[in-house]
């Protein structure tokens, strides 16, 4: 596949480029306009950021590997994320999870054969009032019980 | 109790967010006040007045750490809001940032006047991608009116502010990780000194301060130092309100905003409603969880900074996180054990080691598979990491450790010695008898 960045994503990057005194300062919000492009990042996009930039490509690979919401390859059309923090774990988190893993039939860190969720766990999310809860592509849900998640995953068609 | 509200009492106003709404509402006079009638050290002693201290974490006088900031620096300064709120318990920010945007704009605007800066970034947690774009809506409507910009209204003071979005690493909220990070690096904590208002982010002068403590300065400028100051009656050091989070087995978890000298069992009992099927409470972290844990008894404390620290606690981030009689102390303390562990960036051996150890050996007694001396040794560990690390992390992993087994210390033998959990022993005698 040819990496290159769409027209859009170019211009936003050029904004972006003003914001800082220097160009590594672009490469955190680069990573993001790039996996808003293409999905997650392979060694080539990373090159492709690193050219961009005019940075060195082990910079970019550093930053890459520091920062979770960085992946190395597709997620499904909805990504759960559940917390497992503190909060969320005492009122039930692992209830939601083992729930969630039985009705999708996956493991946390799989994505269903259809290509629809992908399951991950993350680190407090900054929404412990609806503990436990969880995180779908932009948005939070909670509090979580079974049947607020079978509503849920009805309304993700 | 009643709660009193600066931040809020605009919560409940319909479009809050938006401009127009918050201008009707005296939104950006302060500002106005100040580049029409203040001196940059006329605002920074009214900061100071108003005894406003960081709501971030570490609870630093907000107007002193600007009068930090060097005046006859060549180099530009800069202003970096923290929004990344990661310390688990807590989500007041968000709260601030959804619906009251224009108050912390217009409080890094007072800000960055006061110490010099033409440039203000926040940096805001990749995950809140909603509340990222709540602040860019509301950049582009002060921009709109010309209250950010070339010569912000109509003076001839220039002000940008630009958001930056982070990605997913609890470390960058402290605040020279954040720094790295904004820079583009990874987010490793750099040694103190330098501080970051002489070496802050690119070699400048730079203040860090949290999301609410900012969205405070533009009440505090109209209404002035002494009211916010005595908002908090009898806390000699810390003035005004401050939004807690309150998570866990209450009725109604949620922020609720309160003067400094309420305590923590008004908060717990008379604003989040008690506990949930009115159990008993067994324990509470008053400050999000790298705080040591309070027990019931030990809750008719002010939540003023100094009053928390003399219970041996912090007021940390506000996060308060309450725990009923059926919550297993080893279970939660090894969820929070395995958070600082996932999170240490591994710089010092003491915290990556560390916090390393004592997952494995909670893991191990989880497993049922605990071993004589195993509570000795976990606190031993935590004891070797205070204090002995480039970061705050190292000590915020032991301070929870150190403050669970010591206070609950019976249940962590219990634990070692059984290989199971007292709590199912105790539901099946209650069972047996009944
Ligand atoms: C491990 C760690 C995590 C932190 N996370 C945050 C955070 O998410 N948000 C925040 O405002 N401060 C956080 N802090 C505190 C910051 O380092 C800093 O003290 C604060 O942003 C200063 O702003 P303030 O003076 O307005 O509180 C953290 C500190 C440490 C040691
Ligand atoms: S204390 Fe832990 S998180 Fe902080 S710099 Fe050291 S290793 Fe990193
Ligand atoms: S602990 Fe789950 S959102 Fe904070």
């Amino acid at each position: 596949m040819s990496v290159e960045f769409s027209e859009k994503a170019l211009e936003q990057l050029r904004e972006l480029l003003g914001h800082y005194p220097d160009r590594q300062a672009a490469v955190i919000p680069a990573l993001h306009l790039a996996q808003e492009e293409f999905g997650y990042i392979t060694q080539e996009v990373e090159d492709y950021v690193a050219k961009l930039l005019e940075i060195p490509a082990t910079d970019v690979h550093q930053v890459f590997t520091f920062y979770t919401m960085f992946r190395d390859r597709p997620v499904g059309k909805y990504h759960i994320k559940v917390c497992e923090s503190v909060a969320c774990h005492i009122m039930g988190s692992t209830n939601v999870l083992d729930y969630l893993r039985k009705k999708l039939g996956i493991d946390v860190g799989q994505t269903t054969p259809d290509g629809r969720f992908t399951l991950t766990t993350v680190e407090c999310l900054g929404a412990c009032e609806m503990a436990p809860m969880m995180q779908v592509n932009d948005d939070f849900y909670g509090p979580l019980d079974e049947k607020k998640l079978d509503e849920i995953l009805e309304s993700l068609e | 109790m009643p709660q009193v509200k600066v931040l809020t009492e605009f919560f409940d106003v319909p479009d809050s967010h938006k401009i127009d709404v918050w201008e009707k509402h005296g939104g950006y006079q302060a500002i106005r006040k100040v580049l029409k009638s203040m001196t940059p050290d006329e605002v920074i002693e009214e900061v100071k007045r108003s005894k406003l201290r960081g709501l971030g974490g570490a609870g630093f006088p907000t107007g002193v750490k600007w009068g930090f900031v060097p005046k006859d620096s060549e180099k530009p300064k800069y202003l970096v809001v923290n929004a990344d709120e990661g310390e688990p318990g807590t989500f007041k920010d968000r709260h601030v940032i959804m619906n009251i945007p224009h108050s912390l704009l217009e409080g890094m605007m007072i800000a960055s006047y006061a110490i010099g800066a033409h440039v203000a970034y926040i940096y805001i947690r990749g995950e809140y991608v909603h509340p990222a774009r709540r602040l860019e809506e509301a950049i582009a409507e002060a921009k709109a009116k010309g209250y950010l910009g070339k010569g912000i209204f109509g003076t001839d003071y220039d002000l940008e502010v630009y958001i930056h979005r982070g990605a997913g690493a609890y470390i960058c909220g402290e605040e020279t990780a954040l720094l790295n990070s904004l820079e583009g690096k990874k987010g490793w904590p750099r040694l103190k000194p330098p501080f970051p208002a002489t070496v802050g982010a690119f070699q400048s002068p730079t203040v860090v301060n949290n999301v609410e403590t900012l969205s405070y300065v533009p009440h505090i400028i109209a209404r002035g130092a002494d009211w916010f100051a005595s908002l908090s009656e009898g806390t000699e050091r810390c003035g005004g309100t401050r939004i807690f989070s309150v998570s866990g087995h209450v009725k109604r978890p949620g922020v609720y905003e309160a003067p400094l000298h309420t305590t923590l069992r008004e908060i717990v009992y008379d604003f989040a409603g008690g506990i949930r099927g009115d159990k008993k409470l067994k324990a509470v972290i008053p400050g999000g969880s790298s705080c040591p844990v309070l027990k019931a008894d030990e809750i008719d404390v002010r939540m003023c900074f100094d009053d928390l620290a003399k219970a041996g606690t912090m007021a940390g981030s506000g996060g308060v996180i309450v725990m009923d009689e059926d919550t297993c102390m080893f279970d939660t303390l090894r969820n929070i054990i395995h958070f600082y562990a996932h999170e240490s960036c591994g710089q010092c051996t003491p915290c990556r080691q560390g916090t390393g150890w004592l997952v494995r050996i909670f893991d191990r007694i989880a497993e049922g598979r605990g071993m004589p001396g195993d509570v000795d040794n976990i606190l031993e560990i935590a004891q070797n990491i205070m204090g002995r690390t480039i970061c705050p992390l190292g000590d915020a992993a032991a301070m929870p450790v150190i403050s669970f087994v010591t206070k609950f210390r019976e249940e962590f033998e219990y634990h070692v010695r059984e290989g199971r959990c007292d709590l199912e022993d105790r539901k099946q005698r209650v069972a047996m008898a009944s």
